[in-house]
């Protein structure tokens, strides 16, 4: 075989093979930095974090900044933090929940924290004993300020930036 | 139910950018990727044939289309079961596996007779029991999503899996050594004198399970009832116990295999999954701090009585000087750097290159035989194709939303690169060399075997984190699974 042939297939292999790379890294591209935009790995409630990105800081130390962690802070599992995402946070006694806390009186599917713009939310979930923001029964879907005790039961959580 | 209706839609609605994108299943752009890495590996046949044999022989074609039909097999098989996992992995796996194949029926091709080159067989050789060994693998990967359809289920089987995990590892140090010793070290169950395998490839996996279960029912007391020593929080040694016990017990066995590579790579799982579990950077510390402490330690031991510390000093005073004796101990590592440095850039090419002068070419050192023919150019994607696959990994486990998977899948990942990082380290010199394959490309059916399961399980776990929320109101679940849904029953029905 001519040797420009050989030559030819030598280095177009190993520019295929770099294609196949960034083909790869282009498929996932848009979840490879998902995390890297909060900076952090679990990614803040969104649009908080949007804000965060344009030229709007005052405004959002203005605001407050976004909740981050969930800390409990009374109870069996004080000391436990939740490393918030997008996803909503179910609180109960159930083995599947996000915050499995061991409470009796907690129900099994006792409560739970929704995001939304960037706000979080805790509804009850037709608890037996009830949730309690600071002192307040939560009836329906209540936002959640930063440092607001939520009670259930006998164990309390705060969010925490 | 009119409160619970309001929150259920908000769900969908603030997740809607990332939900929707995530939801999608992706598994055209795996299919399409999968097909441009079987090109990738028909080309590699092609060249290997037209610099070896100066001609490409009319069937250059039928590796490639064999692994790539075993692979679009595995692929549908995610396209109907696992809808939603990552669309990256199997194509990045695939495309190693089959340069794997490719190269080592090269190796063939090289040893042998010129005449009998041209009609080699694809079944022949090395490469051909490769070809044969990727097939089985890749089916068992299938098998194990078809039978596996939440990962959550593995946890039950947990203590089962982590007694046959130390079973497995024991087997081959209780043999004789005629059963269990191959190049000196006892890692092997010998079948006759052709076929043997490696329980500790499959070891790994089971170990791994049991941590991430037992972590994880223990992860509250591990954090919690803690002692704070020198700023660091060290948690009670009767919660700790088992898993260390089962640690202690599988690195022991280990260091009596003479098999250094397999117990650092213990090691490092053991340590991370004990991070992830309880998110204290003080782990990472600790064991680092053990693992010089312990490498140094051997490093003096060896030097000073020697005996079962002997083999690790000899590889250290090979890593510290390989030219010091380039003849008999340094080699190997000296012919692989050799293979690298003739490699230069771009390499002589596939099928250019003198990779029968290195021992284990097959094995240990393939990527020092692939980097003489690819080149630093060619050498760097494969390693940012396992940075990659590592990458999705480590992706499934933050995005799961089960402490169990992300145990799993981040332990997983990790576990697979460093060993990656153990055996390409250790033949560029950068860390002592231990004999260690390297997935997807060494030769050798159990390492195959276990990896391509570490992949299923990836993909399982990949598939229950983007799979969209399904469950009754009060879930957060991947997938609206039975238990979920009687759990979540009562909570709804009380409310007027």
């Amino acid at each position: 075989m001519p040797e420009l042939v050989i030559t030819v297939a030598r280095f177009g292999f190993l520019i295929l093979l770099w294609i196949f790379v960034f083909t790869v890294v282009g498929v996932i591209r848009r979840d490879l930095f998902a995390g890297a935009r909060s900076g952090r790995l679990v990614a803040a409630p969104r649009t908080l974090g949007a804000v965060a990105g344009q030229a709007a800081k005052p405004a959002k130390v203005k605001r407050g900044r976004a909740a981050h962690q969930l800390v409990v802070t009374a109870g069996q599992l004080a000391g436990t933090r939740i490393t918030l995402g997008e996803a909503q946070i179910t609180i109960g006694r159930a083995e599947d929940s996000t915050l499995v806390i061991t409470d009796d009186y907690a129900s099994a599917r006792h409560a739970r924290l929704v995001p939304r713009d960037g706000q979080w939310f805790v509804e009850d979930l037709g608890s037996t004993n009830g949730t309690y923001l600071d002192r307040a029964k939560v009836t329906g879907p209540t936002p959640v300020p930063l440092g607001v005790p939520i009670r259930i039961g006998r164990t309390s959580l705060e969010l925490r930036p | 139910m009119t409160a619970a209706a309001t929150p259920a839609a908000s769900p969908a609605t603030t997740g809607e950018q990332p939900g929707v994108r995530l939801a999608r299943s992706r598994r055209n752009a795996e299919l399409s990727l999968l097909l441009l890495a079987m090109v990738l590996v028909a080309a590699y046949g092609a060249t290997v044939e037209a610099t070896m044999l100066d001609t490409v022989t009319p069937d250059f074609w039928i590796p490639a289309a064999a692994l790539g039909a075993v692979f679009l097999g595995l692929h549908l098989v995610i396209r109907f079961l696992a809808p939603f996992a990552d669309p990256a992995l199997l194509p990045a796996v695939a495309l190693l596996n089959g340069l794997g194949v490719g190269f080592l029926r090269r190796l063939d091709l090289s040893d042998a007779v010129p005449a009998e080159r041209e009609g080699l067989a694809v079944f022949a050789g090395t490469g051909g029991r490769q070809l044969a060994w990727t097939l089985v693998s890749v089916i068992l990967a299938a098998g194990l999503l078809v039978i596996l359809r939440d990962h959550r289920s593995v946890s039950r089987y947990a203590y089962t899996l982590g007694l046959a995990g130390i079973v497995l590892v024991m087997i081959p140090a209780v043999l004789p050594s005629r059963f269990s010793e191959i190049n000196g070290a006892k890692l092997w169950i010998k079948f006759g004198d052709t076929f043997s395998i490696q329980p500790g490839e499959f070891a790994k996996l089971a170990l791994l399970v049991f941590f991430a279960y037992y972590l994880v029912r223990k992860r509250e007391v591990l954090s919690l009832a803690s002692r704070r020593f020198l700023g660091i929080d060290f948690p009670r040694g009767r919660d700790l116990g088992p898993v260390v016990v089962v640690w202690l017990i599988s690195l022991l066995v280990l260091v009596f295999e003479k098999d250094l590579g397999t117990s650092l790579l213990y090691f490092g799982m053991f340590v991370v999954t004990l991070y992830i579990a309880t998110e204290r950077v003080s782990w990472l510390i600790i064991g680092l701090v053990l693992f010089f402490g312990g490498a140094y330690l051997a490093y003096i031991l060896g030097d000073l009585v020697g005996g079962p510390f002997a083999n690790f000093y000899l590889r250290a005073e090979i890593w510290l000087d390989p030219f010091a004796d380039p003849h008999n101990d340094g080699y190997q590592l000296v012919q692989g750097l050799l293979a690298l440095g003739t490699g230069g850039l771009f390499g002589a090419g596939p099928g250019g290159g003198q990779p029968g002068l290195l021992p284990e070419v097959q094995n240990d050192f393939i990527f020092a035989g692939l980097g003489e023919e690819i080149g630093l150019f060619g050498l760097s994607a494969l390693l940012v194709i396992y940075l990659l696959i590592v990458e999705r990994g480590l992706r499934a486990a933050l995005a799961v939303r089960d402490s169990f998977g992300k145990l799993v899948a981040g332990g997983l990942a990790f576990t697979l690169g460093l060993q990656v990082f153990v055996i390409v380290g250790g033949i560029s010199k950068l860390i002592p060399l231990t004999g260690q394959t390297t997935p997807f490309l060494s030769a050798g059916g159990s390492s195959l075997m276990a990896n391509w399961l570490l992949i299923a399980v990836l993909l399982r776990v990949s598939d229950g984190a983007h799979r969209p929320v399904t469950g009754g109101g009060g879930t957060a679940r991947p997938s609206g699974g039975p238990p979920e849904q009687l759990h979540g029953a009562p909570t709804e029905v009380i409310r007027p």
